[in-house]
């Protein structure tokens, strides 16, 4: 039996161009920061790569900082802009509700530990920010607020955030976008964004693991993370990893992502699931949406069963939330949406990527009665 | 068939699924979270729903080869045995929380949601034996005595057992282990768990005395002179002689023992060692595990503790209730704790004492 891998948006294969820049990178001898002719060597390749990711971001190539993950990027931008805030008096971190954990896990952080007070903005049932909460709480605190955190677009449902409108609202206020899942999958410009800093992550586009990078503004200076060389602008020290850099800068410039593709794919899979299971319903529907991912809940299942049985069909899909312990918990996400803890946890998230075909979705359509029949057998045993 | 291993994360349940896997049956192991708040790490044979645990059963699953998921059965767990334990106690008896666990969990909650999703059975490292025989399949003592576990087993129906299957019950735990080590399985050498899996500390009287109270009551002596004071009374055990801290010693210095508890009066009764003398039980709710036992006097053993003796005795139904009349008295028999009827090593059935004489 042939596997169908339905899971994109928690990472999708490497791109044949950064697979083969990065496997002749790690081939090559040098330390980007040491000075003599193979150091400089190494810096070269490396500026290169950081000056395509620039143009592809659309932002100036200082302003890339190089972190080992997206999640680090998040922990560096929210907690650097929270100290340099707290600085000057300020001592509220304002997130979403539909945060991923490597955003609210560090905001609940700086609660315990730094003296931060967390302000949650709350989202419709389509899964977009209150926008007249944000507009709100700015008129009414806005000189205690030192970061704002927004995602770019939700892992989970895939439904896009006016980020741009947020930096309106915001005004001064540093706002921080978390866009891991957006970029090469919807338009993402940084400078037009106008926001202080953004989060990307290699693997979630074709590129290597253990690369992400922080896009900060120009001479916007926060406290470090990780203290040593202060390679990336005394921002983020760590010998800077070339090889998997130069795949994230190659997966960065390939063009193999078609999002009309993708778009349509998913629009065949909803039909299909619409038609298969008259009562399953998607999450975000109504909302403006990235092409590649559909969170779909199905009423009187259990997802972790249902992951279960479209394992056992050779397909991988996710459930789309966090595990404590291995066990599945009920969707922030979903229940910030107005779903209850049990429809919350009747849902699966599939996402589509560059490789999907139009016989991936319809061999996961036509298991689907036999999955979602036993699923409910088995909630009900 | 297609089953399901249930999978501790011990070398015994590891191994069980190891041959499930050999013998060609199509295996899938799920490691059961039972506890809504997990420990971290074990601390020694305690627990066995730590998130260590966890994390062995998984890595034990990747070895053998098999797909892994994680069950949350933690609030049937809480329910079906954690509260029983509770009330069990709260009531002055003496529960068994294992043998709820695989009546109410392992081979009811598991196995119906394994059957539920199309997989025939559920595989445990339980050390017990099946047979097919002419009355069906029937339940087994294993052949390693001193790590049979069909006592804790005993509580399963005719039907549920249909639906088990005990790959270790041929073999000595000494021998799983040398196979774990061969197969490359890493909990090898990894230490059994003993005790309670969800009083984390070890110190029963201690986690009953923070859920159920500690209101202090008289101890008595059998004509109901207060001769002491207890702090909680289901902290105490029958047949227990140490820690009564008993103020008016007996007349000829002979040591006294918990002869029973009583809840609604919040009394513990004490008296002498041939007092604690039992000679004939009588347990309430019998399972039969293979044919229904009748009112027909039958021979044969009757077992009242996980790894305690056998001892001989005639059995009969009266009524609802299961009888075993023993040849030799026993000293110390708690009501809540099961009576398991042996024909030579098979499983006939059990019941929970409800009454002694």
């Amino acid at each position: 039996m042939s596997s169908i891998y339905l899971d994109h948006a928690a990472t999708t294969p490497m791109v044949e161009d950064a697979l083969i820049a990065m496997t002749a990178q790690l081939a090559q001898l040098g330390n980007p920061s040491s000075l003599h002719t193979h150091g400089r060597a190494t810096r070269k390749t490396l500026e290169d790569a950081r000056e395509v990711i620039a143009k592809e971001v659309g932002c100036l190539p200082s302003e890339v900082i190089f972190t080992a993950s997206g999640t680090e990027a998040n922990n560096t931008a929210l907690k650097g802009l929270y100290w340099q805030g707290r600085d000057n008096g300020r001592h509220v971190v304002v997130i979403s509700a539909i945060e991923h954990h490597a955003i609210i896990d560090p905001a609940h952080w700086l609660q315990e530990h730094e003296g931060a007070e967390i302000i949650t903005i709350p989202v419709n049932a389509g899964g977009v920010v209150d926008l007249d909460f944000l507009s709100h709480l700015i008129a009414t605190r806005g000189n205690e607020i030192a970061v704002i955190s927004i995602m770019h677009s939700n892992n989970e449902t895939g439904v896009l955030q006016p980020i741009r409108k947020v930096v309106e609202i915001a005004g001064e206020i540093p706002v921080h976008t978390d866009a891991v899942q957006s970029f090469k999958k919807t338009p993402l410009s940084f400078s037009q964004l106008g926001v202080y800093a953004m989060t990307l992550s290699a693997h979630k586009i074709g590129g290597p693991l253990g690369i992400g990078a922080l896009i900060l503004r120009r001479a916007v200076e926060i406290p470090a993370l990780l203290h040593g060389g202060g390679q990336e602008r005394e921002i983020r020290s760590g010998t800077l990893n070339a090889p998997a850099i130069v795949g994230f800068a190659a997966a960065a410039k390939s063009k193999h992502y078609d999002v009309a593709h993708v778009a349509s794919l998913r629009d065949s899979f909803i039909a299909g699931i619409n038609a298969a299971i008259p009562d399953a319903t998607i999450n975000g529907i109504s909302s403006d949406r990235l092409p590649g991912i559909v969170n779909v809940t199905f009423p009187g299942t259990q997802s972790d069963t249902l992951l279960l049985l479209m394992d056992g069909q050779r397909v991988s899909c996710s459930t789309g939330s966090a595990c404590s312990a291995g066990v599945h918990e009920a969707s922030h996400v979903l229940l910030a949406m107005g779903h209850n803890e049990v429809s919350a946890q009747s849902s699966l998230r599939f996402s589509f990527g560059a490789t999907s075909t139009y016989a991936d979705c319809d061999f996961v359509v036509s298991v689907l009665p036999d999955v979602i029949t036993r699923g409910r057998a088995a909630n009900f045993s | 068939m297609k089953l399901i291993a249930a999978m501790s994360g011990g070398v015994d349940s590891a191994v069980a699924a190891a041959r499930a896997v050999e013998a060609g049956h199509e295996v899938i192991g799920v490691h059961l979270a039972l506890s809504a708040n997990p420990q971290k790490y074990r601390s020694g044979a305690r627990g066995c729903c730590t998130i260590e645990d966890s994390h062995d059963a998984r890595r034990a699953a990747d070895v053998i080869g098999i797909p892994f998921y994680i069950w949350d059965m933690a609030e049937e767990f809480h329910d079906g045995v954690v509260e029983d334990f509770l009330s069990e106690y709260a009531a002055g008896r003496t529960p068994n929380p294992c043998l709820r666990c695989n009546e109410k969990i392992k081979f009811a909650a598991v196995l119906d949601r394994a059957r539920a999703m199309g997989f025939d059975g559920v595989v445990t490292g339980h050390y017990a034996r099946t047979e097919i025989t002419d009355a069906g399949k029937t339940l087994h003592r294993a052949v390693d005595h001193s790590k049979d576990q069909s006592y804790v087993l005993s509580v399963l129906t005719v039907e549920q057992i249909s639906g088990a299957i005990f790959p270790l019950g041929d073999t000595t735990k000494v021998d799983i282990r040398k196979e774990a080590e061969a197969r490359g399985l890493a909990v090898a050498q990894k230490p059994d768990s003993h005790d309670i899996c969800f009083v984390p500390s070890g110190d029963n009287a201690g986690w009953l005395r923070d859920r159920l109270g500690s209101e202090t009551g008289p101890i008595v002596d059998q004509d109901g002179i207060k001769i002491g004071e207890h702090k909680g009374a289901y902290t105490y055990t029958i047949g227990q002689r140490k820690g009564l801290g008993l103020t008016v010693p007996t007349a000829d210095g002979s040591p006294r023992f918990v002869l029973k508890i009583e809840p609604v009066s919040n009394t513990v009764v004490v008296g002498a060692r041939e007092d604690l003398a039992v000679t004939k039980m009588r347990g309430e709710r019998p399972v039969w595990c293979g044919p229904a036992v009748t009112n027909q006097k039958l021979r044969g053993f009757v077992q009242v503790r996980a790894h305690g003796a056998a001892l001989a005795c005639s059995y009969f139904l009266d009524g609802a209730l299961l009888v075993a009349e023993l040849n030799e008295p026993l000293l110390g028999l708690a009501t809540g704790q099961a009576m398991v009827i042996y024909d030579g090593d098979r499983v006939v059935g059990s019941a929970t004492i409800c009454e002694t004489e």
